[in-house]
C-alpha cells in the first residue's frame, strides 16, 4: 500500500570540478588545483539523488525543491535541476560561506532546509568527486534532528509515514524502514538519471539569478532594462532566488572558514610523470614477467 | 567533458549557425505571437534558433551517452516476434525511454498538440543525430512525418486523440503502403478499403508487406477506397490505431537495421477513419509523406556515413603498418579525404533541400488561411519553393544515400581486413547503410522523381543566383570553373529535353541527375567558404573531384547513344 499523501522533497546538491577527466594541467605546481582547466560539473551522485526525488514525485505527487550552497555561479547546476524535473531551487551564495568544511556546510544546509519549511524527505548524493568525505548528508541530518539512510539504493516503499528503502553496502544490502521526515544519502546505482527534457530547458533557459541578468541581458538585448527583465522571470516563474547567511539566520562563526574546524595539516603534491612505454613481447615468458611485476608493485593482485 | 554528437560534429553546429531559415521560422511562430501562450514559444528568430540548438544538444547528449555504447547490442539481439507479437530489443526500448524523458519527440507537431513546432530542417539535423548513434532507432524515432501528416490532413477529433500521444512519445508511427505485389508502382495496392454506409464506418482487408516498425500504434494505411478501380485514383488513405483485427504475421530477417521490425501485416476487418479526401490517398497524401520520408533517409544515411568515416579516422589514426599510422599514406589518406568532403558537401545539400521544404510548407499553411485573398508575391514564392523542394527532394535522397554506401564501403577498406569482422562497428555500418538507397523510393525511382524537374529547369533560377553570387577572392579558380560546369548541365538539360525518345531520357536520366547533384553541391561548398574559411580546402577538393565527373557525364547525356538501350535488346532478351 502507498501513502496517498504528497511527498515533499528538498535535494542538497554542489557544483564539482570534473575529477573524472583529470587533465595534466589539473593540478597547479603548488599543489592547489587548476579550476580553470577542470570544467565545473552536476556532483554525480547528486543527480542520482535528484532523480529519485523526481521519481518519488511521479508517485506520490508532492514537490522537489533543490538547494545548493556554492558560489554565484553554481546557479548553473540550479538551471539544470529545473531542466531535470525540480520544481523550485534556491541558490546559498555568500563570501562568508567560503571556505567551509563539511560542518560549516551542514549548518548552512540546515538553516536553508529549516527556512524552506515543509518537508518529508532530504536527499543528498552520497559524497561529492571533489572532497569523497560523504560528510555532509549525515552532518545536516544531525543538524537538523533526524534519522538518516546512508547509501540509499531503492526506495521500497512510501507508506504511513514511513519509508522503508535497500541501502547497498559494501559486502551486500540492508533494508531499513525509518520514520519521515528522514534524509537519505544516494549511491549511483540507485537509477540512470534522465536526460534533460528540451521542453523544460527551452522554457527555462532564461531562469537566473539577479546577479545574471547583465550576462542575460547582453545575449537578449529585447530585454532593455532589468526591471523588464525581472518581470518577464517573475511571471514564467524563472526567477532563481538567492539566500545569504542573513537570509536564512546564521552566524558568522559558525559559517565558512570561521565555523571550519578542519584544518588543512599539509598537503602532499604528488606528480605522476609517466614519460616511458614498455613494449611486451608476446611470449608467455614476458608475460608472465610483466604478471609479476604487476603484482609486486600492488597493481594488480 | 560527457560525450555528445551535435557538440562534437562542427559541421552540423555551422549549418544551425547559418541556418538561413528566419523567412521560415517568421512565418512558421506566426510572428512569434505564441510566446506568451506556451512557454516553449519563441520571442524572435534568435530566441527560437537558441531553442533549436537545446534540441540537438540535449539529442546529441542522449545519442552519445546512452544510445550509441549500445548500438552493436541493438544490433545482435534485433526485433523479436513470437506468437503474433512483436518485441523491440531491450537496447532499443531503453532508447526510446530515455527519448522519451528528454521529451524528444513530437519535433515537428504543433504546440496546441503538445509538439516542438520544429522545421523540418531542424527535424533532419536530429534524424542524422540519432541515425550517427543506432540506424535501427531511426525508424521508430524518424517517422514522425507520419503525425504530421495526420495533423495537416486529419479530422479534429483523430488529432486531439492521437496527437497528444505521439508529443509524450507514448506512441510510434508506420507508413503502410508496399504490398508483395505493389513495391515502386504503389498503384496497384489492393488492400480493400468498405465503407458501411449506415454506421459511416470504414474498415480494412488485406496483406502488406515490408513495413518498417509495422507494429507501430498509429498507422496510415494506403487501400483501395474505390471499388473497381484499378489505379492510384481509386486509392485513400487511412489512419488506424493498431487493436487486435491488426495481426502481425511475421517480421523479415535482414542485412541491416535489426533493430527496425519490419512486418507482414493482415488487416481483417479493421476499423479504420480516412483520412481527408478519397481518393487523394496515394496521389496527394502518401506523395507529401514520402517527401518529407526521403528527406530524412537521406539525414539517416548522412548520419551513418558520419558514423562510418569517424571509424575509419579513429582507426587510420591507430593502425600502424609500414612504421607509421595508416592515415599518412596516400592511398588511405584519398578514401578519408574524399569520405569527409563528401560528407560535408551533402550535409549542405541536404540542408538546402530542408530549406526549400521548409518554405514550401509554411508558405502553403499561410495561402490556406489566406484564403483567396493571398498576397501575389506570396503566391509565387510558394510555387517557386514547391518547384525546388521538389526537385532537392528525390535528388538528396539519390545524392546522400549513394554517397553513405560510397562512404560505408571505403570506411571498410580503410579498416582492412578488421572491418569485414563483427568485432568492428565499420561491419554493422556496412550493412545498415545499405537499406537507405532502396527503401522511401530507389536510387532508380528518385532519378524518375527529379528527372522530369531538371528538363523543367526547375534548378535554373538557383544556378542563377549562385553564379552572380559573391565568394573571396582566393575561390575563384573554383568559382571559374563551377560556372563552365553549369554550362556543361545547361547543354546537357536541353539535349535531353530535345530527345523524342522516352526510353533513351530514361537511360541516360542518370547521368544528368548526377551532374545536377555535383553542380549544386559544389555551388553550395563554394557558398561555404563565405562563412568559415575551413571550408576552402573542402570546395577546393569537392570541385576539383567533381569537374572531370560532370565532363564525363556530360558527354555521355549529349551523345545519347542508342548502343546501350540495343544492347538491352540483344544481350537481356
Amino acid at each position: 500500500m502507498t501513502d496517498s499523501r504528497p511527498i515533499d522533497s528538498v535535494v542538497l546538491v554542489k557544483q564539482v570540478p570534473d575529477t573524472h577527466h583529470i587533465t595534466g594541467d589539473a593540478m597547479t605546481r603548488d599543489g592547489t588545483m587548476n579550476r580553470s582547466a577542470l570544467p565545473a560539473i552536476f556532483n554525480p551522485e547528486d543527480l542520482n539523488a535528484l532523480e529519485m526525488a523526481v521519481q518519488i514525485r511521479e508517485r506520490h505527487g508532492g514537490t522537489v525543491s533543490v538547494i545548493t550552497m556554492g558560489p554565484p555561479k553554481a546557479a548553473n547546476i540550479l538551471r539544470e535541476s529545473l531542466w531535470r524535473g525540480a520544481d523550485r531551487v534556491v541558490l546559498l551564495t555568500d563570501r562568508r560561506f567560503a571556505g567551509a568544511d563539511t560542518l560549516a556546510t551542514s549548518v548552512v544546509l540546515q538553516k536553508a532546509v529549516e527556512k524552506i519549511g515543509r518537508y518529508d524527505l532530504i536527499l543528498a548524493g552520497r559524497q561529492a568527486i571533489d572532497g569523497d568525505t560523504a560528510q555532509v548528508g549525515p552532518q545536516t541530518a544531525e543538524k537538523l534532528g533526524i534519522p538518516q539512510i546512508t547509501y540509499a539504493e531503492s526506495i521500497l516503499e512510501i507508506a504511513g509515514g514511513r519509508i522503508t528503502a535497500r541501502r547497498a553496502l559494501d559486502s551486500g544490502s540492508e533494508i531499513v524502514r525509518c520514520q519521515m521526515p528522514c534524509l537519505l544519502t544516494v549511491v549511483g546505482s540507485a537509477n540512470m538519471p534522465r536526460p534533460p527534457s528540451v521542453r523544460r530547458q527551452i522554457a527555462g533557459k532564461l531562469a537566473a539569478t539577479p546577479g545574471e541578468y547583465a550576462a542575460i541581458r547582453k545575449q537578449w538585448p529585447e530585454f532593455e532594462t532589468d526591471g523588464a527583465l525581472e518581470e518577464h522571470l517573475t511571471a514564467h516563474d524563472l526567477r532563481i532566488p538567492v539566500w545569504t547567511a542573513d537570509d536564512i539566520g546564521v552566524t558568522a562563526d559558525s559559517i565558512g572558514l570561521a565555523g571550519s574546524p578542519t584544518q588543512v595539516h599539509k598537503v602532499n603534491f604528488v606528480i605522476l610523470e609517466s614519460t616511458e612505454s614498455k613494449t611486451i613481447q608476446p611470449t608467455p615468458e614476458a608475460i608472465a614477467a610483466m604478471v609479476a611485476e604487476l603484482v609486486h608493485e600492488y597493481i594488480v593482485g | 567533458m560527457s560525450e555528445n554528437f551535435f557538440l562534437d560534429n562542427p559541421d552540423l553546429q555551422l549549418r544551425l549557425e547559418h541556418l538561413d531559415l528566419q523567412e521560415v521560422v517568421d512565418l512558421k511562430e506566426r510572428g512569434y505571437s505564441e510566446s506568451g501562450i506556451y512557454p516553449t514559444a519563441p520571442r524572435n528568430y534568435a530566441d527560437a534558433v537558441d531553442s533549436y540548438r537545446i534540441v540537438l544538444d540535449v539529442l546529441g547528449a542522449v545519442c552519445a551517452e546512452r544510445v550509441a555504447p549500445r548500438a552493436a547490442e541493438a544490433d545482435e539481439e534485433g526485433a523479436h516476434y513470437e506468437s503474433g507479437s512483436v518485441t523491440y530489443a531491450a537496447a532499443t526500448r531503453d532508447a526510446i525511454e530515455a527519448l522519451r524523458r528528454a521529451e524528444l519527440f513530437g519535433a515537428m507537431l504543433s504546440r496546441e498538440y503538445g509538439g516542438l513546432n520544429l522545421p523540418e530542417s531542424i527535424y533532419q539535423m536530429m534524424v542524422e543525430i540519432v541515425a550517427r548513434a543506432e540506424s535501427g532507432l531511426m525508424t521508430v524515432y524518424g517517422l514522425q512525418e507520419i503525425a504530421s501528416s495526420i495533423e495537416e490532413h486529419g479530422d479534429p477529433e483523430t488529432k486531439a486523440r492521437v496527437l497528444p500521444r505521439f508529443s509524450r512519445g507514448e506512441v510510434s508511427g508506420a507508413m503502410v503502403l508496399t504490398e508483395a505485389d505493389a513495391g515502386s508502382d504503389l498503384g496497384a495496392v489492393a488492400t480493400r478499403a468498405t465503407l458501411d454506409e449506415a454506421t459511416g464506418q470504414w474498415h480494412l482487408n488485406g496483406v502488406k508487406r515490408f513495413i518498417t516498425n509495422g507494429v507501430a500504434d498509429v498507422s496510415l494505411v494506403l487501400a483501395r477506397s474505390e471499388e473497381g478501380s484499378t489505379d492510384a485514383r481509386g486509392l485513400s488513405l487511412f489512419v488506424v490505431e493498431r487493436d487486435d483485427t491488426v495481426k502481425i504475421r511475421r517480421i523479415e530477417n535482414k542485412l541491416g537495421i535489426h533493430a527496425s521490425p519490419t512486418c507482414e501485416i493482415q488487416y481483417c476487418d479493421t476499423p479504420a477513419i480516412l483520412l481527408g479526401k478519397r481518393r487523394f490517398g496515394l496521389m496527394r497524401y502518401a506523395m507529401n509523406l514520402m517527401n518529407g520520408a526521403r528527406l530524412a533517409v537521406a539525414a539517416q544515411a548522412l548520419g551513418i556515413a558520419e558514423a562510418a568515416y569517424r571509424e575509419a579516422d579513429q582507426y587510420s589514426r591507430e593502425r600502424v603498418q609500414f612504421g607509421k599510422p595508416i592515415r599518412a599514406l596516400p592511398a588511405v589518406g584519398r578514401l578519408l579525404l574524399s569520405m569527409k568532403v563528401e560528407l560535408e558537401a551533402t550535409r549542405a545539400l541536404l540542408a538546402e533541400a530542408g530549406r526549400w521544404v521548409d518554405l514550401w510548407k509554411v508558405c502553403e499553411t499561410a495561402l490556406g488561411e489566406g484564403g483567396t485573398e493571398a498576397d501575389p508575391a506570396l503566391r509565387a514564392r510558394h510555387k517557386q519553393a514547391q518547384a525546388l523542394a521538389e526537385t532537392l527532394t528525390p535528388m538528396v535522397k539519390y545524392a546522400a544515400t549513394e554517397m553513405g554506401n560510397r562512404v560505408c564501403y571505403q570506411a571498410m577498406q580503410v579498416h582492412g581486413g578488421v572491418g569485414y569482422m563483427r568485432d568492428f562497428n565499420i561491419e554493422r555500418l556496412f550493412r545498415d547503410v545499405r537499406v537507405t538507397n532502396i527503401y522511401e523510393g530507389t536510387s532508380q525511382l528518385q532519378v524518375v522523381a527529379a528527372i522530369g524537374k531538371l528538363l523543367n529547369r526547375s534548378l535554373d533560377p538557383l544556378l542563377a543566383d549562385w553564379q552572380a553570387a559573391a565568394c573571396p577572392a582566393d575561390m575563384a579558380t573554383e568559382r571559374a570553373l563551377l560556372c563552365e560546369l553549369t554550362g556543361l548541365y545547361d547543354q546537357a538539360v536541353a539535349a535531353l529535353k530535345a530527345q523524342p525518345e522516352r526510353d533513351r531520357v530514361d537511360y541516360y536520366a542518370v547521368d544528368l541527375v548526377e551532374i545536377a547533384v555535383w553542380i549544386v553541391s559544389g555551388w553550395l561548398v563554394l557558398r561555404d567558404t563565405n562563412l568559415a574559411e575551413h571550408k576552402k580546402p573542402v570546395a577546393r577538393a569537392y570541385v576539383a573531384s567533381v569537374a572531370p565527373k560532370v565532363r564525363a557525364a556530360a558527354e555521355v547525356v549529349l551523345a545519347n547513344n542508342p548502343v546501350p538501350l540495343e544492347a538491352i535488346l540483344i544481350l537481356l532478351a
